[in-house]
């Protein structure tokens, strides 16, 4: 197992390497000239001339590339202009807020997911089965920015049940039950469109291995029903589940870009809205490499988990 | 996959593929609506509507049904349903656009990673992975951080991260299709590859195209909605759908049905073409057409005009009467053994016989209401273990024989043993539902049982996975797992047929002894006239779902009396016999091809 581990570990690392060159080139396709847009009316060939060789710019893309990325193995992503402090500073204060939502978003899609997808094909063609793939339907159709307008204007406006937005209250809160109260409405409504795919995919998934040989097998044991589903065919069937999840762990670091800005989340995606619409490169680079690189992550253990439910994967 | 429903029409009233789509009331549902706001959006421009731009200080957020604005003003006094409906017409355009750039270049990408292949495929794919290796709307927002912010670079940033999917399943198809013998055929008149490549392949790769398109379009005018919300994508005065409701925002708590009205059109819009595309991609995907995937339940679906006697007296182990089964297509049931009647004592064994589709399997599993269903049913029959009709008994008490007074060894150990449970542990799991032993208990005899089929070395071969085994081992854990509980009556769906010679030979063997040490009743199906000469006390026929010839081995063997019989026994052949065994045979199936 540690081999694997050390394995899909190393194998990881190109995969970051590929994603900081699609950061790198992505900065690069930036139009205009960075020295003229800095220096502004003072851009004489001069001051342009020493700003690029001041940043670098100079030199050639590889070259470029080298030196931004021996930076960033350093934790030296740039500063932020608009904000003057370091990229990485900024991000890793974000960085809690939007793991708490996402860890939470990913919980609720998860659980509610595999279960509604386990009852729909256990109950195949019925009416749980029907009422769960009409609130899938909704839930993948659903853009998460208005249901969380909707949510936000019936639990806090009209029941007054929970809070609007923000992670903590202004005045005395700061403790985990507020934290909790807080985190209902956004992690909520991020999770629905994620739970949507789980449980249509745990379905199918299910439905799969119900067909197999084995389940006949268990069957032809004297098993009850309940053991046939729950013990063999879920097993079987969790080790194409685990993988979606993992996917979904994208969705949600993605999805939390529109929730953070509806519930004033204080997270990286409301950070990199912010940055995008000042045009703080350096901090949107930050931030996205981050949250890929959690992604990445976030897979690599997904995979590491199906192995160690599927003993075939490990040769 | 896709290729063949469109290429291979099926024999019978096949229907096309709009029927197809419009049968599916929901995807019908979805392109009806999803047309009607089509039209509304194109019309746009003809419709009596406001200028959706002009500002009305005075009048601004009026309540939907306020005079002169069906659904209201904005913050501004504009009007809304006019807003909407060029909102919608701005969306849809910028969605199907981004939809199509992505489709234009991922199946680019696709076609020639999938049809050059070598490094060129690496490179391609690698580069693809890389793109997927994001979280899709964080490369898209960084990339329009690059591009400035804008509702054609919001348009190019959707259609970039969505390139991969269409890259991929594109490649997957090409690679399958460019082997085929049409393609050989196009490269051997000499086309270009470029030629072949368009005119050959491409036409075979467009269901998946067109499948893919379908599924994700709305997933983008979603995401370019997102983006104009989170005020990335349009900007004033051009505006989207997502924008309107990104502007509303500001005055949700005031008047929120400036914010509402856009959602709700999104969410329709989506939804709409969501069910369209589920319902092209099930036309276009066999598959799931064909009811495929199904979910079989508990014991096999039992729907008799009478009921047999509830018991019978001075039975044998088993008997069968008169037992039919067939499948339910939907609109009829289709037999697939008719009129199945055997007996089986304790300590005898029966050899069903006969060719593959002759209804051996249907019968077997038919016994314990195995067989899958949807879409098997029992439709008439009885079957007595010790006496008792088992297929009227309680769901409960039948499935409670199974495994316990009736055991079954399948065919292939490979697929029906489960690959993630330990050997030793699905053993002991046969004993624990039927007794009420202690786990380590019930694990002890787990190894007895697999010392006592003949496995060495037991107690640590216990904790292997069946893909750690050879496949004779395998099917001795098989067979371990249907003597668990010591059963009467032990029914082997041909055991012996995913093994080589050598060890089928020892597996019959192991089931010979079985029977005389235990006296178990041992209903053997096999296909092989070889194997009920070796070990079954008498013989029956199968072909075309019915018992032919039934009689003791020995007679039937010297005398067969119908011609099939004759058939399969002439099949067996003798060693160094050489050409002799197809003179030998060749006569008898003269009048079987006619």
């Amino acid at each position: 197992m540690t081999a694997y581990i050390g394995k899909r570990l190393l194998a990881a690392i190109p995969v970051i390497l590929g994603l900081s060159i699609i950061v790198f080139l992505v900065m690069k396709l930036i139009p205009g000239d960075p020295a003229q847009a800095l220096l502004g009316s003072y851009a004489t060939p001069d001051n342009v001339e020493r700003i690029n060789r001041a940043l670098g710019l100079d030199r050639s893309w590889p070259e470029q590339y080298v030196i931004w990325i021996g930076n960033l193995l350093q934790g030296d992503f740039g500063r932020s202009y608009i904000l003057n402090r370091p990229v990485i500073d900024e991000v890793l204060d974000r960085f809690s807020a939007t793991l708490i939502l996402a860890g939470a978003s990913l919980l609720i899609c998860s659980v509610l997911g595999i279960l509604a997808g386990i009852v729909s094909a256990v109950r195949q063609f019925g009416w749980t089965d029907r009422i769960v793939t009409f609130f899938v339907l909704i839930g993948i159709s659903m853009p998460a920015f208005f249901l969380g307008l909707v949510l936000i204007l019936l639990f806090a406006v009209q029941w007054r049940l929970l809070p609007a937005s923000g992670m903590y209250a202004v005045y005395g809160g700061g403790d985990l039950p507020d934290l909790l109260r807080h985190l209902i409405l956004p992690a909520g409504t991020l999770a629905i469109v994620a739970t949507g795919v789980v449980a249509r995919l745990t379905r199918a998934a299910m439905l799969e291995v119900l067909r197999q040989d084995f389940i006949r097998t268990a069957r032809a044991k004297g098993l009850s029903e309940n053991a046939v589903i729950y013990r063999h065919a879920f097993r079987a069937a969790l080790v194409s589940i685990i993988p979606v999840i993992g996917i979904q762990t994208g969705f949600v670091l993605g999805g939390a870009v529109y929730i953070e800005t509806v519930f004033q989340w204080p997270g990286l995606g409301q950070m990199l809205v912010k940055a995008v619409s000042t045009r703080d490169l350096l901090l949107v680079q930050g931030g996205v490499l981050v949250a890929a690189t959690l992604y990445v992550l976030v897979n690599l253990l997904a995979d590491v988990a199906q192995a160690m439910l599927d003993p075939r994967l490990k040769a | 996959m896709t290729d063949m429903t469109l290429s291979a029409p099926e024999p019978r009233k096949r229907r096309s593929n709009w029927q197809l789509l419009m049968a599916n009331r929901l995807a019908a549902a979805g392109l009806f609506l999803f047309g009607f706001i089509v039209i509304l959006a194109v019309l746009a421009p003809v419709l009596p509507l406001p200028n959706p731009d002009i500002t009305d200080q005075p009048n601004r957020l009026l309540p939907p049904f306020a005079d002169g604005h069906l659904l209201g003003t904005d913050h501004l006094g504009r009007d809304i349903l006019s807003r909407l409906i060029w909102g919608t017409q701005v969306s849809l355009i910028v969605g199907v656009s981004a939809t199509a750039l992505a489709a234009i270049f991922g199946s680019l990408i696709g076609l020639v990673a999938g049809y050059a292949r070598g490094a060129t495929d690496s490179v391609l794919m690698r580069f693809v992975d890389m793109l997927m290796a994001f979280p899709y709307i964080l490369l898209a927002i960084a990339i329009v951080a690059a591009l400035g912010p804008g509702l054609l670079n919001a348009l190019y940033a959707i259609a970039i991260v969505n390139i991969p999917f269409f890259a991929r399943n594109i490649r997957g198809v090409t690679v399958s299709i460019r082997n085929r013998e049409f393609v050989d055929a196009a490269r051997l008149s000499g086309k270009s590859h470029p030629a072949i490549l368009f005119t050959e392949v491409l036409p075979n790769v467009l269901p998946v195209i067109v499948i893919t398109m379908s599924t994700t379009v709305g997933w983008m005018i979603l995401e370019t909605a997102g983006l104009s919300f989170l005020g990335l994508g349009a900007q004033p005065p051009t505006s989207d759908l997502g924008s309107m409701l990104g502007q509303a925002r500001a005055q949700l708590f005031t008047a929120p049905h400036a914010s509402i009205i856009p959602g709700i059109m999104i969410f329709v819009l989506v939804m709409c073409i969501n069910l369209l595309g589920d319902g092209i991609r099930d036309v276009l995907d066999p598959r799931l057409r064909s009811g495929a995937l199904d979910r079989p339940m508990p014991i096999t679906k039992i729907d008799r005009k009478t009921k047999p006697a509830a018991t019978l007296e001075d039975a044998p182990a088993l008997v069968v009467d008169n037992l039919s089964t067939g499948f339910d297509d939907g609109k009829a049931i289709t037999p697939a053994v008719r009129d199945i009647s055997f007996r089986l004592g304790k300590g005898e064994c029966l050899g069903l016989i006969g060719e593959s589709g002759s209804g051996k399997s249907v019968t077997a599993l038919s016994l314990m209401g195995l067989v899958a269903s949807p879409p098997g049913v029992i439709t008439a029959g009885g079957v007595y273990v010790g006496g008792r009709e088992v297929l009227s008994l309680r769901e409960q008490e039948l499935i409670g024989l199974r495994g316990g007074r009736v055991a079954y060894v399948f065919q292939d150990p490979l697929t029906t043993l489960h690959p993630l449970f330990r050997v030793g542990e699905q053993i002991a799991e046969a004993i624990l539902v039927h007794e009420s032993v202690g786990k380590s208990e019930a694990h002890r005899r787990a190894v007895e049982l697999m010392e006592t089929v003949g496995i060495r070395d037991a107690r640590s071969r216990a904790s292997a996975y069946p893909h750690e085994l050879s496949g004779g081992q395998r099917q001795r854990i098989g067979i371990a797992m249907a003597l668990a509980n010591d059963p009467d009556i032990i029914i082997a769906d041909e055991p012996t047929t995913a093994l080589d010679v050598t060890v089928q030979a020892r597996i019959l063997e192991l089931l010979q002894n079985l029977r005389r040490e235990r006296g178990l009743a041992l209903l053997l199906i096999t296909h092989d006239f070889g194997v009920v000469a070796q070990v079954c006390d008498r013989v029956a026929v199968m072909k075309n779902g019915e018992i032919v010839e039934q009689g003791e081995t020995g007679a039937v063997l010297r005398d067969p009396q119908h011609d099939y019989t004759k058939r399969l026994i002439a099949c067996v052949p003798e060693l160094g016999e050489g050409q002799a065994f197809l003179d030998r045979v060749r006569p008898l199936f003269v009048e079987a091809r006619t």
